[in-house]
């Protein structure tokens, strides 16, 4: 990430180059993915799993962009990826307008339009045998199941703690993180596991983190930045920003950088290709 | 079959352009389409030095399209020319390089800087609607457009083509004024001032308040804005607004203009440039036209 930033003029180019032969933007299409099965798991929480191409390239922390079948409502609703296979990919979302509302309604046999792989996603090889603290809060959690999963699947390491905040007692995925790591509980009021914010919950259990990932709303993840850069712990996180594109060319998704983006030079870096998973301390959240 | 066109003494391929700002200077869709088969790749606004852009958030949708407030974040021209151009130069494309200043003698640094290189043509930002300084004070005084594209005409070894907005009382009177200033086209429109306001936060949407507003929704204003044109002066016209598909880029062909960019629809559909270009084909297969110039203004 810190060589990216960094990056100057021709060598930009090789860079992308380089990330097209390690296969990290392999599959970016637009494509029609068929729906598998659609349902509600939690109140306005959708969970929405499709036969999907791009699927086996899929990295945790990467999204994709999900088109409403609408002349009225043209851009694409950026949703993270919580989970996927070599052929099916899942996605977590909350309804929140039109286009999430009208995937909401989407059954079985019907096809979402996606555009994707987007973005670099987690890197998981940072977490090599360290102790892992997934850190997700309110619609910010689906996309660390899959980074939960990718860790035990591949045997990068068996000391994984997810810390996932809700509003109330009202969990969604929370069972699906007990199988495959250990699992701490916080809640805004209080109904379930630990009273208050993620970052007050680990600090409160004992878990010595070597690295942080995690996704969330922007308290949560400013929360976070400063709690790691205080305890010198490396924290990864994943922002969200209005997008148009997707794929970095409008710049509408910035976020401000604490180094020169290697995009414009402007400490701007695009959220949709440079995120939305950055370096905690990189970004001036 | 001809689908060449000619403006300025550049030779574009086929009429189909991407429009400013909305596919970076290629690179980002180059993994969607090839753009060999493009007329001209018109690159994101460069200025003189980086331009930071606006807060975010600097994109809403709207009813049929969408408003934006980037504010013109660049790397500048020398990061341009060194990353860029030197992309754009692996295809057999036109180039075309939009300038953004917030003077007179930035636009000419960026040009006399330009000069030299491979890029075939300028297209001047006198209307991007969300810069405060420059840009648009520069397109809604005919005086002052006039006076601008002359001095950035003088220190031009290329064609200049004057980007104008629609946020005028009249379009007609400012292409008038380019092409006394010099201009060798015009590109019309850029984007339509709009406004979106969070009924629940009660604020607006954008964090600049106002943003430009683009896509399909345009496409009838912009066409009345090209024809209205295209009676006015008699340089050539790149029409945009709107355009999603060939049926669109003929529309605005016919209403007058030479070439034809795909702007916000890039985003909703990045394939679009390329399909654009081959519906055109099929048009004129349709409707048995030889040459794609025959159709320009043809509307009666």
């Amino acid at each position: 990430m810190q060589a990216r930033l960094q990056a100057r003029g021709p060598a930009h180019v090789e860079l992308k180059e380089a990330w097209r032969k390690a296969d990290k933007y392999m599959f970016m299409k637009k494509v029609k993915a068929e729906v598998i099965s659609s349902k509600m798991i939690e109140k306005d929480i959708y969970d929405l799993c499709l036969n999907y191409e791009g699927a086996k390239d899929a990295k945790p922390g990467q999204f994709v962009g999900v088109f409403p079948e609408s002349d009225a409502h043209l851009l694409m609703r950026p949703i993270s990826i919580c989970s996927f296979d070599d052929k099916t990919l899942r996605l977590v979302y909350r309804v929140v307008g039109f286009g999430t509302d009208e995937f909401s309604k989407l059954k079985e046999g019907d096809s979402a339009i996606i555009l994707g792989n987007l973005g670099n996603g987690f890197d998981v090889d940072l977490c090599k045998g360290k102790t892992v603290v997934l850190m997700g809060g309110g619609i910010g959690i689906p996309p660390m199941l899959g980074l939960a999963k990718t860790l035990k699947e591949k045997g990068i390491t068996d000391d994984v703690h997810a810390f996932l905040g809700y509003r109330d007692k009202n969990t969604f995925l929370d069972k699906e993180f007990e199988e495959v790591c250990n699992v701490h509980l916080a809640s805004d009021n209080g109904e379930i596991g630990f009273h208050g914010n993620v970052v007050d919950a680990l600090k409160s259990s004992g878990v010595k983190a070597d690295i942080i990932m995690a996704c969330g709303p922007m308290p949560m993840l400013k929360g976070i930045k400063y709690y790691a850069e205080g305890e010198n712990i490396d924290a990864y996180i994943s922002l969200e920003e209005r997008m148009a594109c997707g794929v970095g060319a409008c710049l509408g998704c910035v976020v401000k950088t604490t180094k020169e983006d290697h995009h414009s030079h402007v400490n701007n870096a695009r959220i949709c290709t440079d995120g939305p998973v950055f370096d905690a301390r990189d970004v001036d959240i | 079959m001809n689908t060449k066109i000619n403006i300025a003494g550049v030779e574009f391929k086929n009429p189909v352009m991407t429009a400013s700002g909305t596919f970076g200077s290629g690179m980002e869709y180059s993994s969607f389409v090839d753009l060999n088969k493009l007329g001209a790749v018109v690159t994101k606004g460069v200025a003189s030095v980086p331009w930071p852009g606006n807060p975010t958030k600097r994109v809403a949708e709207v009813y049929g399209g969408m408003l934006n407030a980037i504010g013109l974040q660049n790397p500048g021209v020398d990061v341009f020319m060194e990353r860029d151009l030197a992309f754009l130069s692996n295809y057999d494309t036109k180039v075309i390089v939009n300038v953004c200043g917030k003077s007179v003698e930035e636009y000419i640094a960026v040009v006399e800087k330009l000069n030299d290189t491979k890029v075939d043509m300028y297209e001047i930002n006198v209307s991007c609607p969300n810069v405060k300084e420059g840009a648009i004070a520069f397109g809604q005084n005919a005086d002052v457009l006039y006076d601008v594209t002359k001095k950035i005409k003088e220190a031009s070894k290329k064609p200049i083509i004057m980007k104008l907005s629609p946020n005028v009382t009249s379009i007609k009177d400012m292409a008038k004024a380019a092409e006394a200033g010099g201009a060798d086209a015009i590109s019309l429109i850029n984007t339509i001032t709009g406004m979106k306001i969070d009924i629940e936060r009660q604020t607006f949407v954008l964090a600049n308040k106002t943003g430009g507003m683009s896509g399909p929704a345009i496409k009838p204003v912009a066409v009345r804005m090209v024809y209205e044109c295209a009676n006015a002066v008699s340089i050539p016209i790149i029409g945009m607004g709107g355009i999603a598909t060939a049926e669109d880029a003929i529309e605005f062909m016919l209403a007058g203009a030479t070439g034809v960019a795909v702007g916000m629809m890039n985003f909703v559909n990045p394939y679009a440039t390329e399909e654009v270009v081959k519906g055109i084909e099929d048009y004129m297969i349709r409707h048995n036209i030889d040459d794609i110039n025959t159709i320009i203004g043809a509307v009666h």
